[in-house]
């Protein structure tokens, strides 16, 4: 039909898809053409849902591509993705035409490289150094000779039978072995479990409990011995209590395992050697041993033989230990009776001479003397006797002097001293009292003066005496034998009664007391 | 000296008494009772020594797993 219509509008010649087709177009054309691809990158966001697909993210500096790993092909994953860690996953891309969107599903992953795992490494051996997992002083000694060892290995390979063959060789023992994938992504969780497990066992328990364990795996790529790199490894075998000998790959690999393995062996066979001494060797040594101990007592012995030896020679003959004193028994024997006779002839000498001595006269002598003496001390006696009692006098006086003065005067001088205090203080009241009588005695004369008459007196009055009394009247000096007037210098006689006619009796004169003084 | 009786000894701890008891009969300086009480001690020594090294014997198993992974029990193994 296209033959024979032509179409006059450009561009609608092209054909015509819905959405479904051209989707299903886009994905078959991505599938077929990155059905095989390997694409590195860093490994970004990761999620492990429960049901067992790992999905996750790689990114580049500018890119992202989301990335899925299917359950089946996680479960064999030798490296599980780990963010921030460089990979290159191997896989194909799908498109999800529901979505519009691609993803890589990926088939493998590898860490990129070497460089990508080490750098990994040294980080987590950084974090553990810094706990202190491999500090010297945290590692066991291994045991000289272990009845039961455990070996975490495969049990299938040369490295089992390397150990076998070596622990034979020098010391046969039992030997449990615990088979574990050395490679692959159990590797980690088996072995930390058959770690975990032997220890677990009890001493005497169904299973003999291992003195010592070896995990050993052969040489390999950095990617196969990255179980033993794994932080559950290296933690379970600082936690075990058994003595453990790692020994994975050759020589020139070390993994985190080996930094906190009690003693790290170079080689699985190694490690069988450091597990068991020589059972030759001890044998040879244990022979080595008897041999000297034989020897040692018998040198002992002939040792001493010989010194009983040396001795008894020099020990003299009892006949010539006798001889001297046998002699000089003989010669103190001879001379003992003659001894004996002249020590009695001598003694005997002796009292005679004394006895000769002893004489009555030498006796009355001697008490002459003594008479003697007594005269002479006799007449002393009294002399003695009076100066005993002078003596004595002397230190009774001095005594009662001593006895009597002081205190005595003391008393008297204080007694005195009162004395005169209080007398003196009944002076001076008595003089007090004497004074202000006399005060007041003066006080009352001049007032008597001034009360007087005769102050009167010498202001020109005068007092009539008659007979002794005083006249105050006419009558009564007429009557009055004999008159004398008082003036204030003194009296004067008057005539009988013609005087009396002369005189001009005093019309004042009063009695004593009066005047004018009111 | 210890007083672990000889037949409940380690190996090691046998052979380090074994090594003193030697040492002390060739310094020779032991009153002669005690250095027949002392050989006979390393003779006993030495025995038991002898009869640990000799009873070695190799008895290789493995552990096998129940489908948790932990043991379920042992198969010998002989053909390695």
């Amino acid at each position: 039909m296209s033959d024979l219509i032509d179409d006059p509008r450009e561009g609608l010649n092209e054909p015509e898809f819905n959405v479904t087709e051209i989707s299903g177009a886009i994905k078959r054309m991505i599938e077929g053409g990155f059905s095989h691809v390997r694409i590195r990158g860093e490994v970004g966001r990761v999620s492990m849902p429960r049901s067992g697909h790992i999905y996750l993210d790689l990114k580049d500096d500018k890119s992202v591509i989301s990335a899925v790993v299917w359950k089946g092909v996680a479960g064999r994953l030798a490296t599980r993705p780990e963010e921030g860690l460089e990979v290159v996953a191997t896989g194909r891309i799908t498109t999800f035409g529901g979505q519009s969107k691609y993803q890589l599903v990926i088939e493998d992953l590898k860490p990129a490289g070497v460089g990508a795992l080490m750098a990994m490494l040294e980080k987590r051996k950084a974090a553990l150094q810094a706990e202190g997992l491999f500090e010297a002083a945290r590692k066991s000694a291994l045991p000289y000779l272990p009845d039961v060892i455990g070996v975490i290995t495969s049990p299938s390979g040369a490295v089992i039978r390397d150990i076998l063959h070596r622990l034979r060789d020098r010391f046969p023992r039992k030997v449990l072995i615990w088979p574990v994938a050395v490679q692959g992504k159990s590797c980690a969780s088996e072995v930390t479990r058959a770690i975990e497990g032997f220890n677990a066992m009890t001493p005497g328990g169904a299973l003999p409990r291992p003195d010592l364990l070896i995990v050993a795996r052969g040489g390999g790529s950095l990617e196969d011995l990255w179980g033993f790199n794994e932080e559950n490894v290296a933690r379970a075998t600082a936690a075990s209590q058994i003595p453990l000998i790692s020994a994975v790959g050759h020589e020139t690999d070390t993994t985190l395992i080996d930094f906190v393995s009690d003693v790290r062996a170079p080689t699985p066979t190694a490690a069988a050697e450091l597990a068991v001494p020589v059972r030759h060797e001890l044998l040879a040594l244990v022979a080595g041993q008897e041999a000297r101990m034989a020897q040692a007592l018998s040198n002992l012995l002939s040792m001493r033989r010989q010194r009983l030896r040396d001795l008894g020679r020099a020990l003299p003959r009892p006949d010539g230990l006798l001889e001297t004193p046998r002699q000089k028994l003989d010669l103190w024997g001879d001379r003992l009776p003659a001894g004996l006779i002249q020590l009695v002839q001598l003694r005997r000498l002796r009292v005679s001479e004394r006895a000769g001595s002893l004489r009555p006269a030498l006796l009355q002598r001697a008490v002459r003397g003594e008479d003697k003496r007594l005269q002479a001390l006799a007449p002393r006696l009294p002399q003695g006797l009076m100066r005993v009692v002078a003596t004595k006098r002397e230190a009774l006086g001095r005594r009662s002097d001593r006895l009597n003065v002081a205190p005595l005067h003391q008393d008297l001088g204080r007694k005195s001293k009162d004395l005169a205090r209080l007398a003196g203080r009944l002076s001076d009241a008595g003089t007090r009292q004497t004074d202000s009588w006399q005060e007041r005695i003066a006080a009352l004369d001049r007032l008597r003066e001034t009360l007087g008459y005769k102050a009167t007196l010498r202001r020109g009055y005068a007092v009539v005496h008659g007979d002794g009394r005083v006249v105050t009247t006419k009558k009564a000096a007429s009557g009055a034998t004999e008159l004398e007037v008082e003036f204030a210098d003194g009296r004067m006689q008057l005539a009988g009664k013609s005087a009396r006619r002369v005189s001009k009796p005093d019309p004042e004169a009063g009695p004593p007391q009066q005047g004018d003084l009111f | 000296m210890t007083v672990t009786p000889v037949a409940e000894m380690t190996f090691e701890q046998a052979m380090a008494d074994l090594e003193q008891v030697v040492t002390q009969l060739e310094r020779g300086d032991v009153a002669l009772e005690d250095s027949i009480a002392l050989y006979e001690r390393g003779a006993e020594l030495k025995k038991h020594c002898e009869t640990k090294l000799k009873q070695a014997e190799e008895k290789v198993a493995a552990i096998t797993l129940d489908g948790s992974g932990q043991p379920s029990g042992v198969t010998p193994v002989e053909d390695l």
